[in-house]
């Protein structure tokens, strides 16, 4: 394990009280920066980088790793409080943190999000730290067939979440891959849906979809009711984790790790869908099925863990063959270049010194980040106890100012505006919004990873199962499609747990509607 | 990082972000920008990411202007994201007489115009100068059976069904002309070439180190590293000379293979159409004496650009043979 001794190494000499001290200034710096509406982690280090010019390479990766992860937790803290993810990445925790808020289980929600990003970012960075070069290798192979037939899978997964209204789920998840429609045809140029205005030529980004139907639709939405219900107060819950949250929360961390990291590593993986695989398999799994659309802290812990996992695999191709698979990635490559590091093939063998503490960093880095928030997450929580006219008056404001200072164009804040009134109006006729929101995800990436498989065969296609990988998932697919099936037709007398589970689902739909 | 414009589809859409946030609260805290005859600030807009090529030109001139003082008055650099530069474009034309505004400009920006369908044209704005080119290169995995750009080429002729190329733009930008014009040159349909755009130089190399696609068109700057460890190997560059980076050096421009094109990305700064011909010509002895200054020769050497400095009509009448060309290769294509 000569790696593992490197990395030892590393520790020792990043580990320096006055090291920590930069860690701990670049996760808090970090943290309030991620907090600010639209700005995702890949921003929070294009902004503070310049901060660590002046110091030498090993604190100023350390104050960097710091900024990092506090960047990724800032967007998160958001989600969960306000309902206004800063990145796609997190719009699947806001899915269930922003319930445990309002039922005021934020700072439990907070925990597992910091914990399970610890504990993620720690294991994916060993990960990188021990397999690296073998890794890069393996996730090269892996192209557009393999990478839609996980979507296909992820779409055909989608359908259990319709809600208990099939028609309504699936009025949502098409009004969802519409919306993913808008914009240029990337092949022949075509607009699409543009309504013949030039700002709806480029796809419309998920976060303002995401922050409109979910924060802005829900602020109108309150706002809509105010005189006719009386207010209501959001109880304060416990400061800590309870046993029953660390006994629901310590297998969704690791399954989000096993789902993050390998798409962290491969070509333009992301971290939407091994977040949304990540919460539909905590669905499926978790013996709280009714708590599921109210507040789980499975949906928050994986999900969390799974957006941390695909950070810290982004690294294995960065670092091992110089190649920046995500916006993150090429401000991280930016970065690095900055710091005297020629990433590249040889990057690994050439320049071990600085790898091996950049990594150690991150692993600093990011225990930081876990001390730090930890006892904040009760601090944050109380955020929520501002009144609610003036805290959803201050989402819609920091909503509409993210959404504005993106492009300093008026019309992106009318487009926040529609969509939020798309979501008062889903909320009115009683419209599931999680397949629209999944739709919005999947649609494009799916097109995009379709596109280029049938573009390289040239139009064959069987160029969409030239990969094993594709292959292994296609079959996968078809067994949970068909399984369930075949067991109704030979066993019709037994009523399947998935109708069980459908049947409590349908209830706990109902019940959301009534809300 | 690249030192070429790019059609860049989703990175550093939030860095541009933050910066315009930050700019927003500088702008609402400090007083007003006035726009009197004795103002001497300038806006420079940029029609892409910061970092991007585009970014790294405009700030480049600008850090060399204020430097040195040329202006007498201060720089605002502004990034306008959307429609690879269509929109920054559009807001340019609309901004009839503005004096006090320039942007920067390039051969991504020309053929984004048509494939987001605008009516806007790069010389219809007022054209100062040209700043410098970039070379596009070839690229091929290590092992790849082509070891020089006459295999490739005699391959592509035979069947170019059958090879999937890849470029880190999207129709329209530098890396998707140059193999739809280098198909043309040496007698391959542009319609059948089967190019997969790559958001950016990293999936790029990703595409052809798992070898996905058979061939990579695209600026070099990124792909050092890789060139380098032998990871990938360049055919041929686009320019009219060899590039003088010493590592790049021995790849052999098309020419010297009896291919008859040259291709440059080149990027240049314009201002809105509509000012006086008195206030074009400051502007442009501004950017003369910015290129004049050893301070701009620095930036050329640190980002690997071709100094390629025209001004004026010159600029002028290269902006209208860029813009056939473009939509002649578009147009052939179908694509408009």
């Amino acid at each position: 394990m000569g790696n593992l001794d490197l990395l030892l190494g590393g520790l020792q000499s990043a580990a320096t009280p006055e090291n920590l001290l930069y860690a701990a200034i670049g996760v808090l710096l970090g943290t309030f920066v991620g907090v600010l509406p639209g700005i995702g982690p890949a921003m929070a280090v294009a902004l503070l980088l310049p901060v660590t010019y002046s110091l030498e390479p090993t604190s100023a990766f350390i104050m960097f790793a710091g900024i990092y992860y506090g960047g990724m937790y800032g967007g998160s803290t958001t989600s969960i409080l306000l309902n206004t993810p800063g990145e796609s990445a997190s719009v699947m925790t806001a899915l269930e943190g922003n319930k445990m808020a309002k039922a005021g289980r934020a700072a439990q929600a907070l925990a597992t999000a910091a914990i399970g990003s610890f504990i993620a970012g720690t294991i994916g960075t060993l990960l990188v730290a021990l397999f690296a070069p073998a890794l890069a290798e393996v996730a090269v192979t892996i192209g557009s067939p393999s990478y839609f037939a996980i979507l296909l899978f992820a779409l055909v997964m989608t359908t259990t979440l319709l809600g208990s209204s099939k028609v309504r789920g699936f009025l949502s998840l098409f009004l969802g891959l519409t919306i993913g429609l808008v914009g240029l045809d990337l092949n022949t140029g075509q607009a699409r849906l543009d309504l013949g205005v030039t700002q709806l030529r480029d796809p419309l980004e998920i976060v303002a979809v995401a922050v409109g139907i979910f924060a802005l639709g829900e602020a109108f939405w309150v706002a809509a009711h105010l005189r006719r219900k009386p207010l209501q107060v959001i109880p304060v819950g416990r400061p800590w984790m309870g046993r029953a949250d660390w006994g629901r929360s310590w297998k969704p961390w690791l399954r989000g790790t096993a789902f993050g990291f390998p798409f962290g590593a491969i070509p333009a993986g992301g971290a939407e869908i091994p977040t949304f695989l990540s919460y539909i398999t905590e669905r499926r799994l978790s013996r709280h099925q009714d708590e599921f659309g109210k507040g789980a802290i499975e949906g928050v812990a994986g999900p969390e863990a799974a957006n941390n996992a695909s950070a810290a695999g982004m690294f294995v191709p960065l670092l091992a063959m110089g190649i920046p698979v995500t916006a993150t990635a090429s401000v991280m490559l930016a970065a690095l270049t900055s710091y005297g590091i020629q990433p590249g093939p040889q990057l690994m063998t050439e320049q071990s010194d600085l790898v091996w503490t950049l990594l150690a960093s991150l692993l600093i880095g990011n225990t930081l980040l876990l001390v730090l928030n930890l006892p904040l997450a009760p601090l944050w929580a109380k955020l929520l106890r501002i009144p609610r006219p003036q805290l959803y008056a201050g989402i819609l404001f920091f909503a509409c100012l993210g959404a504005f200072a993106a492009n300093q164009d008026a019309f992106d804040v009318f487009l926040l505006l529609a969509f939020g009134l798309l979501g008062l109006a889903m909320r009115r006729f009683g419209l599931p919004v999680l397949p629209l929101i999944l739709g919005v995800i999947l649609g494009p990436i799916m097109e995009l990873k379709l596109r280029e498989a049938l573009t390289i065969s040239d139009g064959d296609l069987s160029g969409l199962w030239s990969e094993p990988l594709a292959v292994v998932v296609y079959v996968l697919t078809a067994l949970i499609v068909v399984v369930p099936i075949v067991v109704k037709r030979v066993r019709p007398d037994l009523d399947s747990p998935a109708a069980e589970v459908a049947h409590a689902r349908a209830e706990q739909d109902e019940e959301r509607i009534e809300r | 990082m690249a030192a070429r414009p790019r059609m860049r589809r989703r990175p550093g859409r939030r860095a541009r972000a933050v910066l315009t946030a930050l700019v927003v609260i500088a702008a609402t805290s400090s007083c007003g920008v006035t726009r009197g005859d004795d103002n001497k600030d300038i806006a420079m807009w940029i029609p892409n990411s910061a970092g991007g090529g585009y970014d790294q030109t405009g700030r480049a001139a600008v850090a060399v202007m204020e430097q040195d003082d040329v202006t007498g008055g201060n720089f605002e650099v502004t990034n306008i994201l959307g429609a690879g530069g269509s929109v920054a474009m559009t807001r340019l034309m609309g901004a009839q007489g503005d004096e006090h505004t320039m942007m920067t400009v390039g051969l991504g920006v020309v053929g984004s115009l048509y494939s987001f369908g605008l009516e806007d044209r790069v010389h219809d704005a007022t054209p100062l100068a040209q700043l410098i080119e970039d070379q596009e290169g070839v690229l091929v995995p290590a092992d790849s059976p082509y070891q020089t750009i006459d295999d490739f080429v005699a391959a592509w002729k035979k069947d170019p069904r059958s090879i999937a190329v890849g470029g880190g733009s999207s129709p329209g930008g530098p890396d998707h002309l140059f193999p739809m014009q280098l198909a043309e040159t040496v007698g391959i349909d542009p319609k059948d070439v089967l190019y997969v755009p790559y958001d950016g130089g990293g999936p790029l190399t990703s595409a052809l180190v798992g070898k996905k696609i058979k061939v990579g068109f695209s600026g070099l700057g990124e792909f050092e590293g890789q060139l380098e460890s032998g990871e990938l190997r360049a055919l041929a560059v686009s320019g009219e000379e060899r590039l003088e980076r010493e590592t790049l050096s021995e790849i052999p421009t098309l020419t010297e293979s009896d291919i008859d094109l040259v291709f440059t990305n080149w990027r240049g700064v314009l201002a809105p159409p509509g000012i006086s011909d008195k206030r074009r010509d400051e502007l442009i002895a501004y950017l003369q004496e910015m290129h004049d200054s050893p301070e701009w020769q620095q930036a050329l050497e640190k980002y690997g650009w071709t100094d390629a400095f025209i001004t004026g009509d010159d600029f002028a009448t290269f902006l209208q043979e860029q813009d056939d060309r473009v939509s002649s290769t578009l147009e052939e294509l179908g694509l408009i």
